[in-house]
């Protein structure tokens, strides 16, 4: 299951080997420089997303992969260069205000609510579609009552789609590490996301969680045409799964294009030393 | 084996969602009503309703108060001692300044100003969290006493700097003042808590909770999903607030009917109601009710048993309690953060399968 | 100069003093802080506990006398010594570091793992737990300390500065007790900073506080530590206990003089030893003049009693960490 199609640089959209289609860039990141204080994260880079595709973003520890996917979710803001989602550019927000855009995501070391079970824990991800005010949810009967019912009929799919029915009302804290992760992309996907942030989505898994995950993510994008950018170490996942891959090195973009153009591209093979994951 | 669950499917949302999902439990619940509603009233002796019933029931509503800040919201609030004389000054303001309110129109305005109040203390929550906020609310605490003894103001310039609640009525019966009747009293109360831990409960099991919870537990990853920080604590700083300050109110006007604001609403008041919070279980409404229960029945059951039957002098009790108080406050944090409404539901699951082991 | 310029300096030197003992509080939190993360609510009482353990020792009472006489029906209160203060002093010492080793062995090692505000919690039920455990040890009426130490306005300052500032000022009044407590509390907070740099055992308490893994990896036994640690504070609060209570008496109201120490480390910060120092002072002297100048006159008096607060709160809003304290950093 790999996905061979030319890098395409137009803004055309396009259908893929396998049926779906490709749209125009739904994030464009021109030329982001990224400091803390004298560090410099992330220098100049530019790269484009597009709608419905599978964007990995590689590259060796340090990278700043993470801080990039930090200006993605403007939780960070660059000090120079320009994010523009769908078409417009942004301006500086607070992060809760671009989770309203349609932006979710998961974090590399599972930042899910250790306090609330894994129903209600989904049920966050509904936040932001929920609109009832307090005295409506106070008074519960009527409209609230409604909107809870509706939004739990939402989750309840998700849960359904991610097979995790049976720890429904398992206190997250209790459970193993990799439906953790899998509660966590429930939380992200609740939000019906226009695009999907996942940082390491594959992190601590063994071989068959890595299956599984994997074909959650290819059904997301399958399905509900979701844009998905992930950060992932491993290789077989990323030549697997994505359309399209950014290379980055000590802050910099060393390679941008289909799998198999970065796997040939020298800058890629000396950055990694032709190291495989599998 | 006599707490089943076997056999509770429940076949809609709404039926999974509800409070008691577990007949039982309903059952049990509806015992509590009658009891409270009609069979304690008819039999409660006047020492009875002085020394806990009615102190639990303003209290609970306190309780409840603090356990959505500190419990659900994670806010930690040092400073409940002061909000409640905030809500006790302003119901003796309006009951002064406007002779023909009606005392519940009063006490629920008392909750808005302090809604109010809450509101404003907590606009620096966003900049400074966990310890340094409930040392911030500390300092709201001295501040909001040492204000409500000087300020004349307050206290409408009288001489012993002692508010006073004038006589007010509710369908006939005199429920403040000298001549206030105990029942008509215990009813109002009553009536008050109910209806506010529905609310509550309402509250806390939707987005509301949800969001509150998720600021708690993690509110970098929560702003990221969405949650507007500052609004979410706000609304747990006013609706926390709101209780409180009619749980004040009501502390003045129908119990103490005279109040000195240093020993009605100090630090010691405030400890009281975080300590039922811990003990009853943070995060639960009915944590918050048993947690009252407690904190309000251990000191007279202690002096039944020690004062009154074994002849022993007053101020053992007090050390006694003082040191069962702390015992209890180390061992639920150390054991058992969620207090005695986790300790009950694992009860109940034990009970679900007993006689068997597992 | 005038006779009110002259007050103003005997109300500021007079802030110092107090400022000192402060400080001094305010370092016992300040280790215990430091080594183990923990803000120790309890540390007014443990002065009070300590002091009355003094006291108690000095006066040969029974420990739990009452509760004894209530439970058999006796009526026994002391033994019928009196005990040298030197060794008393030595023997309360003693308590407090039983105390400490307790404290470690049955309520830090169940917490490590907490955050901070639960730990603060837990030293909240200490506190209670400590109060009601100390009433019921030794009584809870009001006792005088005395371990002579001089007290009562110093004559020999008074008169020789009657010169400055005309006819309206007869000259500073100081407490001699206050001008031991200032001398004493330099010396402490000296040694303990000096105890911090220089030996073996300060280098380990600072290491625990900088990281405890890192500590923990170089051999240093974290239990141990706080065991130290806990100790010392309760020197501290020993010291504390004694110059407050031989001023004012021994009684409840020394344990509330925790709460004042707050507004000390919010400003110095609640990491730094030099902190609480400058930080007592600070607060010592702000709170005396600001009473002296503005809260008298203008604002009906009693000022003393929020002022600290009130300047902990700007520092909380617009720098957390205090004057000296180390930057709170948050990390997704």
């Amino acid at each position: 299951m790999s996905k061979k199609a030319e890098s395409r640089n137009d803004s055309d959209s396009y259908v893929t080997a396998d049926g779906r289609t490709i749209g125009p860039a739904v994030m464009e990141m021109r030329n982001i420089t990224l400091r803390f204080g004298g560090v410099v994260a992330i220098s100049d880079i530019s790269f484009d997303i597009r709608e419905g595709e599978i964007r990995a973003i590689i590259g060796p520890n340090g990278a700043g992969k993470s801080s990039m996917l930090n200006v993605i979710n403007g939780f960070y803001h660059p000090q120079e260069g320009e994010v523009l989602y769908k078409g417009e550019v942004r301006k500086p927000m607070k992060p809760y205000q671009i989770a309203h855009q349609g932006i979710a995501r998961t974090f590399q070391n599972i930042a899910l609510f250790k306090g609330m079970t894994t129903l209600d824990n989904i049920m966050t991800g509904r936040l932001t579609h929920m609109k009832q005010g307090m005295i409506s949810q106070m008074i519960w009967k009527g409209k609230a009552e409604r909107e809870e019912i509706e939004n739990r009929a939402i989750v309840e799919k998700v849960i359904d789609f991610l097979e995790i029915q049976s720890i429904r009302k398992t206190p997250v804290g209790r459970l193993p590490y990799g439906l953790q992760k899998r509660v966590e992309l429930g939380r992200a996907l609740a939000a019906e996301p226009s695009l999907l942030l996942l940082d390491e989505p594959m992190a601590g898994m063994n071989v068959e969680e890595k299956e599984d995950m994997s074909r959650f993510i290819l059904d997301v994008n399958d399905e509900f045409g979701t844009t998905i950018a992930l950060i992932e170490h491993d290789m077989g996942v990323v030549m697997d799964l994505a359309d399209r891959v950014v290379v980055m090195d000590y802050g910099r973009k060393i390679g941008d294009g289909t799998p198999d153009e970065v796997r040939n591209n020298q800058d890629v093979i000396d950055a990694y030393l032709g190291v495989s994951h599998d | 084996m006599f707490y089943r669950e076997v056999g509770e499917f429940k076949t809609s949302y709404r039926s999974d969602q509800q409070t008691f999902p577990i007949a039982l439990d309903r059952t049990g619940f509806l015992v509590t009503l009658a009891f409270a509603f009609v069979i304690i009233p008819l039999t409660m002796s006047e020492y009875w309703a002085q020394a806990v019933f009615l102190p639990f029931l303003i209290f609970g509503i306190a309780a409840i108060g603090l356990n959505i800040l500190t419990g659900y919201c994670g806010q930690v609030s040092l400073g409940s001692g002061g909000f409640m004389a905030v809500g006790a000054y302003s119901c003796y303001k309006l009951m002064t300044g406007f002779p023909d309110m009606n005392i519940v129109v009063c006490i629920l305005l008392s909750g808005g100003v302090t809604a109010f109040v809450g509101l404003l203390f907590g606009l620096p929550s966003l900049r400074i969290k966990g310890f340094y906020l409930a040392v911030a609310t500390l300092a709201a605490q001295f501040f909001l006493v040492w204000m409500f003894n000087k300020v004349g103001w307050f206290y409408n310039y009288s001489a012993s700097g002692q508010i006073t609640a004038p006589e007010r009525e509710i369908f006939g019966f005199i429920v403040t003042g000298a001549k206030a009747e105990t029942l008509p009293v215990y009813y109002v109360c009553l009536v008050m808590l109910f209806s506010l831990a529905i609310l509550a409960r309402n509250l806390t099991r939707g987005a509301f909770g949800r969001k509150w919870m998720a600021i708690r537990d993690m509110d970098i990853a929560a702003e990221i999903i969405g949650v507007n920080p500052l609004m979410a604590k706000l609304t747990a700083f006013a609706v926390s607030s709101f209780y409180v300050g009619i749980s004040g109110a009501l502390l003045f006007a129908l119990y103490l009917g005279a109040v000195e604001v240093g020993e009605a609403f100090s630090i010691q008041k405030s400890f009281l109601i975080l300590f039922m919070i811990i003990i009853g279980g943070l995060g639960s409404i009915f944590g918050s009710l048993v947690g009252a229960a407690f904190m309000i029945g251990m000191p007279v059951l202690l002096k039944n048993l020690l004062v009154t039957n074994l002849g022993w002098p007053g101020d053992i009790a007090a050390h006694l309690e003082f040191m069962i108080v702390g015992l209890l406050i180390v061992v639920f944090l150390m054991l058992e953060p969620h207090g005695l409404a986790m300790l009950w539901r694992i009860i109940k699951e034990k009970l679900r399968i007993w006689p068997f082991a597992h | 100069m005038s006779a009110e310029f002259f007050f103003g300096v005997e109300v500021f030197l007079n802030g110092l003093m107090a400022g000192v003992m402060y400080s001094l509080v305010a370092l016992g939190f300040v280790l215990i802080f430091k080594a183990s993360g923990i803000f120790n609510y309890a540390q007014g009482i443990m002065a009070l506990f300590a002091a009355m353990t003094l006291v108690g020792f000095q006066e040969g009472q029974i420990p739990f006398a009452h509760l004894f006489n209530a439970m058999f029906g006796m009526e026994m209160h002391h033994f019928g010594w009196h005990m040298n203060a030197f060794f008393a002093i030595i023997l309360a010492l003693g308590v407090m570091v039983l105390f400490a080793i307790l404290v470690e062995k049955l309520i830090l090692k169940h917490l490590v793992n907490q955050e901070p505000i639960i730990l603060f919690m837990a030293t909240i039920g200490l506190a209670y737990f400590m109060e009601g455990f100390g009433d019921l040890m030794w009584g809870s009426n009001v006792k005088k300390l005395d371990v002579g130490i001089p007290q009562g306005g110093n004559f020999w300052i008074e008169e020789n500065t009657a010169f400055l500032g005309g006819d309206a000022f007869y000259g500073f009044y100081l407490d001699t007790l206050d001008i031991y407590a200032t001398v004493i509390a330099t010396i402490l907070v000296v040694s303990l900073v000096l105890f911090s740099q220089y030996t073996k055992t300060g280098r380990a308490l600072r290491a625990v506080a900088d990281d405890h893994q890192a500590a923990l990896s170089v051999g240093i036994s974290l239990r141990a530590i706080w065991v130290i640690v806990w100790a010392i504070a309760g020197f501290v609060a020993l010291v504390a206990g004694i110059m407050w209570g031989a001023k004012s008496g021994v009684q409840f109201s020394l344990s509330l003089i925790a709460l004042k120490a707050l507004p000390v480390l919010m400003l110095g910060g609640f990491t730094s030893i030099p902190g609480a120092i400058i930080g007592g002072l600070i607060i010592g002297v702000g709170e005396k003049m600001f009473e002296f100048l503005i809260g008298a006159p203008l604002l009906g008096g009693a000022t003393e009693n929020w002022f600290a607060y009130m300047v902990a709160l700007v520092f909380l809003v617009f720098r957390p960490q205090g004057l000296f304290g180390e930057k709170i950093i948050e990390r997704v």
